[in-house]
């Protein structure tokens, strides 16, 4: 045999083993779609981020300006980016005292009364960081759920988060995990609880005072056993004690009537300002607020440092779920989901069970056709598609991609459309054959002659696949992915492998008959 | 075997007929588009989509009445063979804002109703909620994503090849996505994400049709100058149509397959492959050739103006040219 048909055949059969090795051993990697789970796109609502600043950022104003005693009629947020302030008699005062709302808002000209706005860079910055704070948020959720193999990435538009769970069946609860914005917030009550929105205003005349917040909560303290059905409001102050950033931990728990409740701690931090403030005001009311909402309010007994807990109405698994999403810490904005798409294990196993047998199906079709037509040079593409098909299983599984319902649709696309280029380089080599030149050179006429119309072919079919990965969501992308790795494997196997085929059979003999 | 001998048609003879009867196709489901819009699958409308399996078999009409009391255009529809007992249940997108709640309000309503109706037990196999925004943006990336691929590969065969053939390509290309659309159309196929897909995938299928032609045209051309370009176009088609048929029924055996074995997720794919393989054959036979031989004739003189074209434009030297 001559030398370099040895060398041919021996890289053929390393590509081989190679393939089939990493498909045995790294196995693929299946999409929800085959294996079960949901699929959620949500949306950061960023605006919340820019809405915390401004508020943040106008109540430190208002701290400042009234301990510099700088007067003002009017200073209020007119949106998520904006602020007001109107009335400033003393404007030289005044300018030193916001000189550090000028380092994150521009400030119309004018004099007394101005327009803050937020600068875009700034703008630009908190948005991104809010998503990418969020993404942290969940994914840390995500691990605690026990999820195997989640995915938590960016997707799209900058503030779209992608989030693939495999295999979990209760969808709603990890849907609630994942959005629940979690921020724990400690604040003094000042007056309450009342029965009804409007009795908690006509404690103030109508006129609440701008530190002062109304928040609505579950009837009944802590403790009072059950609880009143209902909600009740409480007038609490604006500026929280301590919030869930000065968080250490949080875990489940029993309340002193031993029903489930969360218990958590406070970083040293945290523990420093809340003994601080437990410790001025004894005998007040600590409201205990989770996204908004008080859940109970004790009577401060004594200094507290650094423990505290959390107890309404909880089951079990209420507990449970609130200490896992309280120790992921809050997320920075509110989430809203754009889709979600759940997919059965039963359905999944059974879109596998369907894809493998239209696979069989397609092959075996394709391989009788190509032995009838083309006889025993048939065989040679009978080899080059079961060569391409191993190599893209294996490359798949090697490269971590993922097989979806439409890859295999891409996977039976390779069969059909992969022999197209043997045909080509089959039925060159059948005309270059009736110009009686012997087998030898009619083959290697074939394929010098085709090999450019199949890069032509290939590149071709190459554009439209990387765009379709550019397109669509992940089954889609799987499709793109398989059709993209059967063209390259294809061009080996149709023009380096099959050649090498004809090669052996052929030998060096100058003329031989060519079953075609 | 051989399915022709030395093949000789006259298909240029037949490029009006042929562009009559893709007209004739085309002109169909525009019109349908027309009258009754694209209509559009749950990934670019948005809405609820719920597949059901009833632990024993229920008919439409019970799922239907169960889900009286949702407003909104319903369709209720047995998915598959009937012994799977699998319905699917799809609501319209309710209204435009994004609220996280009114986003899965829809699915939850359908289990509450079917729960309520003393239906028998089922369980939920498949749940898609898209809403507007994904599907506003799938819909934009879609059209972006087949435009773009046709002007890349116009752009790859014009310099590859010439400007005519680009466009007779290309002209291929759309012809085969406007007679699919139109067969979606006859056939009441919803533009799914899927379908697209396989738009996609026929637009680079068809333009390898035609690049086989194309390429043999060139070759043709340096060997024989002196004929007219529609002879040397239509000696092309017939030495490669061999070929274009073989591979038109290899590729439409395993799209076959899908279609038969492969489940009724991937039927609206298939079919939008089988039709993208036949048009795309067709066209490549009687359109993309037409094309290129009217956009050549235009400048001058035919024949002189290909050769000199030709011999220019080479890209590559082939041994073979010189043997035979």
């Amino acid at each position: 045999m001559n030398q370099n048909v040895v060398w041919k055949l021996g890289l053929i059969v390393a590509v081989i083993a190679l393939s089939i090795f990493s498909f045995y051993y790294k196995g693929m990697n299946l999409g929800l779609d085959l294996k079960g789970g949901v699929h959620l796109v949500l949306r950061v609502q960023t605006d919340d981020a820019l809405r915390l600043e401004t508020e943040t950022t106008v109540e430190r104003l208002r701290d400042t300006l009234t301990r510099g005693s700088i007067q003002f009629s009017k200073l209020e947020m007119k949106d998520a980016k904006t602020f007001v302030i109107e009335g400033v008699t003393n404007d030289q005062g005044f300018r030193t005292a916001a000189v550090d709302a000028d380092a994150v808002y521009n400030r119309s000209s004018g004099v007394g009364s101005y327009t803050y706005s937020m600068k875009p860079n700034i703008e630009n910055q908190l948005r991104g960081e809010a998503v990418t704070q969020a993404l942290q948020t969940i994914e840390r959720r995500v691990n605690e759920l026990g999820v195997a193999e989640p995915i938590v990435a960016r997707q799209g538009a900058v503030d779209q988060i992608l989030v693939e769970l495999p295999g979990v069946s209760d969808v709603q609860r990890a849907k609630d995990i994942i959005r629940s914005t979690a921020l724990l917030e400690l604040k003094i009550v000042e007056q309450g609880p009342f029965g009804t929105e409007e009795a908690a205003k006509q404690a103030y005349n109508n006129n609440v005072p701008p530190d002062v917040l109304l928040l609505p909560g579950s009837g009944g303290d802590a403790g009072a056993g059950g609880g009143t059905p209902g909600t009740v409001f409480y007038a609490v102050r604006r500026a929280s004690v301590v919030s869930g950033r000065d968080l250490r931990n949080a875990r489940p728990s029993l309340d002193e009537n031993n029903l489930p409740a969360v218990g958590f701690s406070l970083n040293a931090d945290g523990a420093r300002k809340f003994g601080a403030a437990t410790e001025t005001n004894i005998g007040r009311q600590l409201a205990i607020v989770l996204d908004g909402r008080v859940f109970s309010a004790p009577v401060i007994q004594s200094r507290i440092s650094d423990e505290g807990r959390i107890s309404g109405s909880f089951t079990q698994q209420e507990a449970q779920d609130l200490s896992l999403v309280l120790r992921s810490g809050a997320l920075p904005a509110s989430l809203t989901y754009l889709e979600e798409r759940t997919v059965g294990p039963t359905l999944g196993a059974d879109s596998v069970r369907a894809g493998v047998a239209a696979s069989i199906g397609g092959l075996v079709l394709v391989v009788l056709f190509m032995i009838v037509y083309y006889k025993l040079t048939g065989l040679n593409a009978v080899i080059s598609i079961i060569v391409n098909l191993l190599i893209l299983l294996g490359l798949m599984a090697y490269l971590g991609f993922t097989m979806t319902l439409p890859g295999i649709a891409g996977f039976i696309l390779t069969i059909g459309m992969g022999v197209d280029s043997n045909v080509l380089i089959f039925e060159r080599i059948k005309e270059e054959l009736t110009g009686a030149r012997g087998a030898r050179a009619a083959v290697n006429a074939g394929f010098d002659r085709v090999w450019w119309t199949i890069v032509d072919t290939h590149v071709s079919s190459l554009i439209s696949a990387f765009l379709l990965l550019q397109f669509g969501t992940g089954p889609i992308r799987g499709f793109a992915v398989t059709l993209i790795i059967g063209l390259l494997a294809n061009v080996f196997t149709a023009v380096f492998v099959s050649r090498t085929v004809f090669e052996l059979v052929l030998g060096q003999r100058k003329t031989q008959a060519l079953s075609i | 075997m051989q399915i022709f001998h030395n093949p000789n048609y006259n298909f240029i003879r037949w490029r009006w007929h042929a562009i009559g009867l893709s007209a004739a196709i085309i002109i169909a489901g525009a019109a349908m588009i027309a009258t009754r819009g694209v209509p559009l699958g749950i990934d670019f409308s948005g809405g609820t989509l719920v597949r059901v399996q009833f632990d024993q078999q229920v008919s439409e009409d019970q799922v239907r009445k169960a889900l009286d009391s949702i407003p909104g255009d319903k369709v209720v529809q047995q998915f598959g063979p009937v012994s799977d007992r699998q319905i699917m249940i799809r609501l319209p997108q309710t209204n435009t804002t994004e609220q996280g709640i009114s986003l899965e309000q829809g699915s939850r309503q359908i289990e509450d109703a079917l729960t309520k109706a003393g239906l028998p037990k089922f369980q939920i196999v498949l749940r898609d909620i898209v809403g507007p925004v994904i599907g506003a943006d799938l819909q934009k990336k879609g059209i972006y994503a087949t435009l773009a691929s046709i002007i890349a590969i116009t752009i790859y065969i014009a310099v590859r090849f010439r400007p005519s053939f680009a466009i007779g390509a290309i002209a291929a290309t759309f012809h085969d996505i406007l007679v699919t659309m139109a067969f979606l159309q006859f056939f009441k196929y919803e533009l799914s994400l899927n379908i697209v897909a396989a738009i996609l995938t026929i637009t680079g299928y068809s333009v390898n049709d035609t690049i086989v032609i194309f390429d043999r045209v060139r070759e043709n051309m340096r060997n024989k100058r002196r004929e007219p370009l529609e002879q040397v176009v239509n000696t092309a088609v017939n030495q490669t149509l061999g070929r274009t048929i073989i591979t038109a029924g290899t590729a439409f055996l395993s799209v076959l397959a899908l279609y038969l074995f492969g489940g009724e997720a991937l039927r609206g794919f298939s079919f939008t492959m089988l039709v993208g393989i036949i048009s795309g054959t067709y066209s490549t036979i009687f359109i993309a050739s037409a094309i290129a031989i009217i956009l050549s004739k235009k400048p001058q003189n035919a024949s002189t103006a290909a050769a000199a074209d030709s011999a220019a434009r080479t890209p590559r030297k082939q041994k073979g040219a010189k043997a035979s």
